[in-house]
Formats: structure tokens, C-alpha cells, sequence
């Protein structure tokens, strides 16, 4: 590497090359650092701190941070896709490198000595270890931050690091710990309007009647109701008379032009009847051997976000501008959306990020905050809160779309593949606003937009429902069909790992069918086909954490597994080795977890992530699938949707391989995600003697796996 | 209105609304105490519990009425910054928390169970936490945490 040349400046910096965008010096001592990513419970407030303290050489106590705000810092689109930190964290960790070389050429300039001798320690230039009388805050006035970012500073070598590398507590916890207002949900403004909105059932639909006679007399109290075109809300000064009105007025309001839906379609195998749009990437199709394959499909139903909380914002409309506080993953795209749907001037609209509940992905976030934002816009000069019912939630929010992957290979003498299918359908994975799909409030407000054709993201971007859907293993001919079904039955878009958590699932489930046929242990067969070094060395990292043992026995009814991938190819490698025990009902005993995120700046938030990712991806795997009537989402509470409960979480341990090295950083929010849940299903196909390739794996799945024996 | 009377975190609260409020909607609305969150509704996931006469109770579906004249413990009285619980030293001690939106609901629910068993097992932990539901997968850290808060409330007993 030459060590000189300037370095490609990260997407995000690239879009926001002014300095100043990122780091700047308000007052003497304090350093404003300015990030567009955003707290979603990932940690990237305290991982951002760390970046900008290691890069700056300041104290992290002299940082002030901000985030997600539309008036102050650097548009770097959505928090999403486990880039927070590749990205993100990359980005502002190059701008802070720069920032501190221009000081030192500054100071060197100023004092006559080489920049090479000088150093910063806690914001004071030192030569030799002594203060040279300056500092940031005695040469920010001789230095222009408005400048653009060259690359031409390079960030600092792992073994010179003192904050990078180290376990960081969380910043954001005491706060939850204690019970101080976080949320955009425990807001505290004079005059609060709360408000709720009786939602469109579907696109296109219109009110037909409206009892507000009955809805009034259920809220025992005063509310107003606000109708713009089919866009309802109930409104009023009482939070608790403003909810009681809001429950029952479903009932209330009746519309016309909603056609009923198919319930079948809950079931992924419904994608196969639907139109799709097909493409195929990789090896051409004929070059396939005919005969001699061997195949298999495995699914996964329409999954929620199920965030704890409903999604909730504020907004204020005075003089003619618009004030958002959302919790939404990506501030900029949610004005813009706003603006279009109320027709204003973006400039005229300001949206700061304030935390709300864990998302995972696109849930009602956007949604709720164009909610407050119309109404708002209808009652000037007052603070509106919106907060979504959990009914609301579960019924309106985006889910994720149900997936069907048949995987097939030919295979060789030695039973490994040599032509490798995997072939994929699936609704789209992306139906965020910032890609130009509508929030539900602008579908309601008179003159709609048309619905736009359905797109995922390109596969230079990490695909939608193809991601991970191509092997990293060395086979000879790899290629993707992918079916991308036009139509869904409910709104679908991006909840964490995408098209990953399935496709690994069917990828790494046939994996152990193809490493069975082939009479090998199943860790021995995938390095038998797999170059990378890093991904080697996660599997046999994670099989000496389990201590795999190959044909190891397992009393009756039990069973382990292992899985492996690197997120979208190029993120985080992960591999997983789970223990189960399997009954009427499959219980995840044990987990161990590797994975290799290159630098990993806080290592504590980096294994909150992977443990995380494996409760969910157990969750996911065993419990998960929102079901359907002719009405629409019929799973509406935490009783038609369960989730894992903590008497069936199990011991997990996570390792990180090769965080203190030189690698770029890489993602690692999602990287356990798929791994997790295909393990489970290669140590339930052990303990069982039959594989269940459908998810969730309940027990009505079991008892008909157990049947076909 | 009439006006309800109970004590909340040791202090006297007069509340005038009306008797089927949400003891939830009381404590953020009526009380500034925002501590406590509303997750469903529904009594099903834990988010708004507090103590009521020491026992754990889903603030959302208590009616104002039934706490007249009784104690009501909220995650702003469990201990403060400077003088924290052993349970609030103890999540951060383990970083135990994504979101944390849960948190004060299952700090509540785990004073509950070490007021009653000070010496619970593991499993004995989690059956007690499974009337809260955590999303984003802090569970492993959650349980370490109420050991270690246990442990700690035992050697502070026998100091």
C-alpha cells in the first residue's frame, strides 16, 4: 500500500466534503462532532464518540455529539444495513484524521518546527510531550473547516490506538437506567395536542360513513376529530379520552373500495402464484448440467418488526415552518417525503432524530411522523404527538416479506457442487420513502400518488431479496434467479438482514444435506470449499469455541449445528454452532458465536450486537410469522405474535476474531442473523433425523416433520 | 373531579381525574413521571410495571382508582444517579441494554423478585422476567445483571 496517496473518500464524506459538516470548535474545550447516523439501540452514539476522540486526540468528555438532525448534521441517508459503522463511522473517522492534520500543519507553520514533530494530546499541540502554548481552540480562528476533505490524512494505525478498541459504556443507558426521559414518546412540550389516526385500511380505500356521534361519547371527554380528504385523526388535549375515542373508532368509520385479501397468501408458498419480475446473475443459466441435481426448498412467512413500543413523533408548524421529531432511521429522506406530502419547501421543514424503541428496519417510524406532521400542519402553533396504538403498529407497519429459496447444485465425485442454484422468491425488501415510496398519511390527503413499480436495492448495494443469496463458497458456477413478486398482500420493507436470513437459511440447511450425502462432517466439508482465509478461520473459531467434535452423538431428541456466512458478502463474517433440544416444541439451549468484523471500535457494543442479532434470529427461526385474515394483518398483540420470552433464552457466547487488526471495519449488526437461524435448523434436522426448511419451526411443523419419517 | 390520593415513591400525590385513568397515563401525564412506558396496552409486555404495595403490577391496565390510599413504586424510585439501586448498578456494570426501552419495566419486575428471593437462580430470574418482553435480544446480559445485583444486595446485607 502507498502510504502517501490520498484515499478514496467514503460515500458519505464524498456527499458532505465540508470539514466543518463534521467536526468544529464552538467554545474553548468543547468540540462539536456532527454524525448522520442515528441510535437505534445498535450504540453507534458511543462508537462515534470513540472514532472522533481516537482520530481528534481529545477526551471524549469535551465531545458534544449530534445526530439525525436535518439543521445540523451531514446527510448520510439511513441508518441501515449494518453501515452505521462501515460507512458512517469511516467517514467521520477520515474527516477527523483531516481535521487534526490541518492543526498540526497549522501549529507547525505558526511555530516553525515540523508537523512531523508535533502531536495533540487531549486538544493541546505538544512537541517532545510540552505544550507549545497552542491548542484547537487558539488556532481554530487562523484555520478554514469550510474546506473540502482530500484523504489526505490518514487515521491511525490499530497499534497506536488508546480509545478505539476499548469497551466503551453505552452513553445513552444511565438515562434508561434510571428512568430519564429518552424517548420521542417522554417528550415533555407546553400544550401538548396528542392525537391518533384512524388509519386508511388500504390504499385507495375512502370513507364511506364516520359515527363520530359514537366515537365522541367512548372518549368520555373532549375531542376534536380532523379529516383531511381520508385521512382521519382524533384529536385532543387529554392523552388517555384521545386513546379511548381512538380504540373504538375503527368500528366507527366505515370505507369503501377495500377488496378483501387471500389468507393463504401468509404462507410463502402463495409467492409462487404471483407475477414476478425475473432476473438471473452469475453463470448463465445453460451452462447448468442437466441431471443428476439435487435440490431443495426451504421458506419463511411474513415476519414483523415488532418493535416494543408503537412508533410515535412530534411536530410543531409556527411561522411557517415545520419541526419534526422523529425516531426514524433516516432524518433527510423523511423530509423530503414530508414536504412532498404537505407540499412545502424542504427548507422550510427541520426532522432531529430523538430514540424510540429498537426498529430493526423500516417499522412505522416514517409513518407515525407524517402523521404528527399533518396534523401539525392543521393546527398551527401547537406541539402534536402522535402515538400509534400497538394494534396500529403491528397492523400498519411495513413487515417483511415472506421468502421461498430453492437451492440446487451438481456435484462432483467427491459429492461437492460444481453448479450451484439459488433461486429466489421473494416481495420486495425495500419500501423505504426515501426511494420514493409514499408514507400512509400522503395515500390518505387528497390527489395520492400512484404506488411506484416495486425495486430492491442493487446488488452492488447488497441486494434485497438477494443478498447472501449467492454462496461465498468456492464452487466452480454460482448464479441467482430471482423472482420479485410485484404484488404483496400487506405493505412490505426492510427489516434487518433482508433477503439474508432466509437465503442463508437455505443455503447453509443444504449445505449440511449436500456435506451428509457426501458421508463428511459438516465444519470439514465447508472448508473443504471455501478459500477465504477469514471465513475459515470464523468456522474453526467457532467450532473450537463449541468443541465440535465430528460425529459427535447426541442423546435422543438432541442435536447441534453450525452455520456460516459473511453478511452480504462483504460485511461481517459469522459463524454459530447451536445446541437444541427438540420435543414438541424446539428449545435452543447453548450458542456460541464468531465473527470477524475487521477494527471493531467499542468490542462490548460489537457482542451486544451479535448476541442480540442470535435472541432475534431465534425468535425468528422457532416463533415468528404474522398471519393474515380477509381484513389484513390479523396478528395485532403479543399474544397472536409471540416473541422469545426470557425463560427460553439460552447461554450465549460471542468471540470476536481479528478486531485489533488493520482490516477496514465492517458491519456487524445483522451478520448473526441468518447464520443463527440456519444453525438451528441443521441441529433440529440432527435431533430429529428429518429437516424442517420452513420457518418458524413450530410445533405443528415438527409433528408433521415427524410424520413423513 | 374528585382527586385520588396515594403516595408515589414515598411522596403524596393528589390526583383529579377521572377514576378509570390508566395508572400509566397518571404517572407521564398527570405526573411527569416518564419512567414508565406504554408498550401495548394490553397488559402483555411489561414496559409500564411498577410496584403497587411492593407487589408488580402492568400500570396500563390498573384503573386510578384501585391505588387510592396505597404505595406505588416507579423506576424513578428505585434510586438515582448518585445513589443508585444495586440493580441499576448492576444493568450498567453489565451493559445490559440495547434500546432500553424495556429496562425500567424489567428493573421493576426484578426488584420484585430479589424484595422476595434474594438468592434466586437463574431460571428463577427468568420466569420472573417473562411477563417482559425484551426485542432487541439484551436477555443474556439482563439475566447476568440480576445475578450480579443479587450478589451484590447479599454482601451489602452481610457488610
Amino acid at each position: 500500500m502507498n502510504d502517501t496517496a490520498p484515499i478514496t473518500l467514503p460515500p458519505t464524506l464524498a456527499d458532505n466534503p465540508r470539514l466543518d459538516q463534521w467536526v468544529h470548535f464552538p467554545e474553548p474545550g468543547r468540540v462539536a462532532v456532527a454524525t448522520g447516523k442515528v441510535e437505534i439501540g445498535q450504540g453507534i452514539l458511543t462508537a462515534m464518540l470513540q472514532i472522533a476522540a481516537e482520530e481528534l486526540d481529545v477526551a471524549p468528555e469535551r465531545i458534544q455529539l449530534e445526530s439525525g438532525d436535518t439543521d445540523l448534521t451531514p446527510n448520510e441517508g439511513y441508518t441501515s444495513g449494518s453501515q452505521s459503522i462501515q460507512q458512517g463511522g469511516v467517514a467521520l473517522r477520515l474527516a477527523c484524521a483531516e481535521v487534526r492534520q490541518l492543526f498540526l500543519d497549522r501549529a507547525a507553520a505558526v511555530l516553525g518546527y515540523p508537523a512531523a514533530e508535533l502531536t495533540i494530546e487531549d486538544g493541546v499541540v505538544t512537541r517532545g510531550g510540552n505544550p507549545t502554548g497552542h491548542d484547537y481552540w487558539t488556532l481554530a480562528p487562523g484555520i478554514d473547516l469550510s474546506s473540502r476533505a482530500t484523504g489526505g490524512a490518514r487515521p491511525k494505525l490499530a497499534r497506536q490506538h488508546r480509545v478505539i478498541g476499548q469497551n466503551a459504556a453505552r452513553v445513552d443507558l444511565a438515562g434508561k437506567v434510571f428512568g430519564a426521559p429518552s424517548f420521542v414518546h417522554d417528550m415533555q412540550m407546553e400544550g401538548i395536542l396528542h392525537a391518533r389516526v384512524v388509519r386508511q385500511p388500504r390504499r385507495d380505500a375512502t370513507i364511506a360513513t364516520i359515527d363520530e356521534a359514537a366515537i365522541r361519547r367512548a372518549g368520555k371527554g373532549e375531542i376534536g376529530l380532523m379529516r383531511d380528504g381520508n385521512f382521519l385523526a382524533i384529536i385532543g388535549d387529554d392523552e388517555t379520552i384521545v386513546e379511548a375515542a381512538a380504540t373504538v373508532a375503527p368500528g366507527h368509520v366505515t370505507w369503501d373500495g377495500v377488496e378483501p385479501i387471500n389468507p393463504y397468501q401468509e404462507e410463502a408458498r402463495s409467492l409462487l402464484q404471483r407475477p414476478s419480475i425475473d432476473r438471473v446473475l452469475g453463470a448463465p443459466l445453460d451452462q447448468a448440467p442437466r441431471g443428476g441435481r439435487r435440490e431443495a426448498t426451504f421458506s419463511r412467512m411474513n415476519i414483523a418488526h415488532a418493535s416494543i413500543a408503537p412508533s410515535a413523533a412530534m411536530a410543531l408548524y409556527q411561522d411557517g415552518r415545520l419541526q419534526i421529531w422523529t425516531h426514524s432511521q433516516g432524518v433527510y429522506p423523511l423530509r423530503e417525503a414530508v414536504a412532498r406530502t404537505l407540499k412545502l419547501d424542504p427548507a422550510a421543514v427541520s426532522v432531529r432524530h430523538v430514540q424510540g424503541p429498537g426498529c430493526y428496519g423500516h417499522n412505522g417510524a416514517d409513518d407515525a411522523a407524517a402523521d404528527a406532521a399533518v396534523i401539525a400542519f392543521h393546527n398551527p402553533g401547537r406541539p402534536v404527538r402522535v402515538r400509534w396504538r400497538r394494534e396500529e403498529e403491528f397492523g400498519y407497519e411495513p413487515v417483511s416479506t415472506a421468502m421461498m429459496v430453492t437451492v440446487s447444485a451438481a456435484l462432483d465425485a467427491d459429492g461437492k457442487p460444481v453448479d450451484w442454484t439459488t433461486e429466489i422468491w421473494s416481495g420486495k425488501h425495500v419500501g423505504r420513502p426515501g426511494r420514493g415510496n409514499s408514507v400512509l398519511a400522503e395515500e390518505a390527503l387528497p390527489n395520492p400518488p400512484p404506488p411506484i413499480p416495486p425495486a430492491d436495492p442493487p446488488e452492488a448495494g447488497g441486494g434485497g431479496g438477494t443478498r447472501n443469496g449467492e454462496p461465498l463458497y468456492a464452487f466452480p458456477a454460482k448464479r441467482m434467479v430471482h423472482h420479485l413478486v410485484a404484488e404483496t398482500p400487506v405493505r412490505v420493507s426492510s427489516l434487518r438482514g433482508l433477503g439474508a436470513t432466509t437465503n442463508v437459511f437455505a443455503i447453509e440447511g443444504f449445505m449440511d444435506e449436500l456435506a451428509d450425502a457426501a458421508g463428511v462432517d459438516p465444519v470439514a466439508y465447508r472448508l473443504s470449499v471455501l478459500a477465504d482465509a477469514r471465513a475459515r478461520a470464523v468456522i474453526e473459531h467457532v467450532a473450537q469455541m463449541s468443541g465440535w467434535a465430528p460425529g459427535a452423538r447426541f442423546d435422543n431428541g438432541k442435536g447441534r449445528g453450525i452455520a456460516f456466512a459473511q453478511y452480504k458478502n462483504r460485511a461481517a463474517y459469522c459463524a454459530v454452532v447451536v445446541d437444541v433440544e427438540v420435543d414438541e416444541t424446539v428449545r435452543v439451549e447453548r450458542v456460541w458465536c464468531a465473527a470477524d468484523a475487521g477494527l471493531v471500535i467499542n468490542p462490548d457494543g460489537a457482542l451486544n450486537q451479535l448476541e442480540g442479532g442470535v435472541v432475534q434470529a431465534i425468535s425468528w427461526a422457532l416463533k415468528e410469522g404474522v398471519r393474515l385474515d380477509q381484513a389484513g394483518i390479523s396478528s395485532l398483540d403479543w399474544e397472536s405474535y409471540p416473541v422469545i420470552r426470557f425463560s427460553e433464552i439460552p447461554e450465549i457466547t460471542a468471540e470476536l476474531v481479528g478486531a485489533a487488526e488493520d482490516n477496514p471495519p465492517l458491519g456487524i449488526g445483522e451478520a448473526a442473523g441468518g447464520p443463527t437461524a440456519a444453525a438451528i435448523g441443521n441441529a433440529v434436522a440432527r435431533a430429529l433425523g428429518t429437516r424442517i426448511r420452513d420457518m418458524p419451526m413450530t410445533r405443528d411443523r415438527i409433528m408433521s416433520a415427524l410424520l413423513q419419517i | 373531579m374528585p382527586a385520588t390520593s396515594f403516595t408515589v415513591n414515598g411522596n403524596a400525590a393528589d390526583v383529579a381525574a377521572d377514576p378509570d385513568t390508566p395508572l400509566l397515563d397518571v404517572l407521564r401525564n398527570h405526573l411527569g413521571l416518564v419512567g414508565s412506558k406504554f408498550g401495548c396496552g394490553l397488559e402483555q409486555c411489561g414496559t409500564c410495571m411498577v410496584l403497587i404495595d411492593g407487589s408488580p403490577r402492568k400500570s396500563c391496565g390498573v384503573p386510578l382508582s384501585t391505588v387510592a390510599g396505597r404505595s406505588v413504586i416507579t423506576i424513578e424510585g428505585l434510586g438515582t444517579p448518585k445513589n443508585p439501586h444495586p440493580l441499576q448498578q448492576a444493568f450498567l456494570d453489565e451493559q445490559a441494554g440495547q434500546c432500553g426501552y424495556c429496562l425500567s419495566g424489567i428493573l421493576i419486575s426484578a426488584k420484585a423478585l430479589l424484595d422476595r428471593n434474594p438468592a434466586p437462580t437463574r431460571r428463577e430470574i427468568a420466569l420472573a422476567l417473562d411477563d417482559n418482553i425484551c426485542r432487541c435480544g439484551s436477555h443474556v446480559r439482563i439475566l447476568r445483571a440480576v445475578e450480579r445485583a443479587a450478589a451484590m444486595m447479599r454482601e451489602g446485607a452481610e457488610a
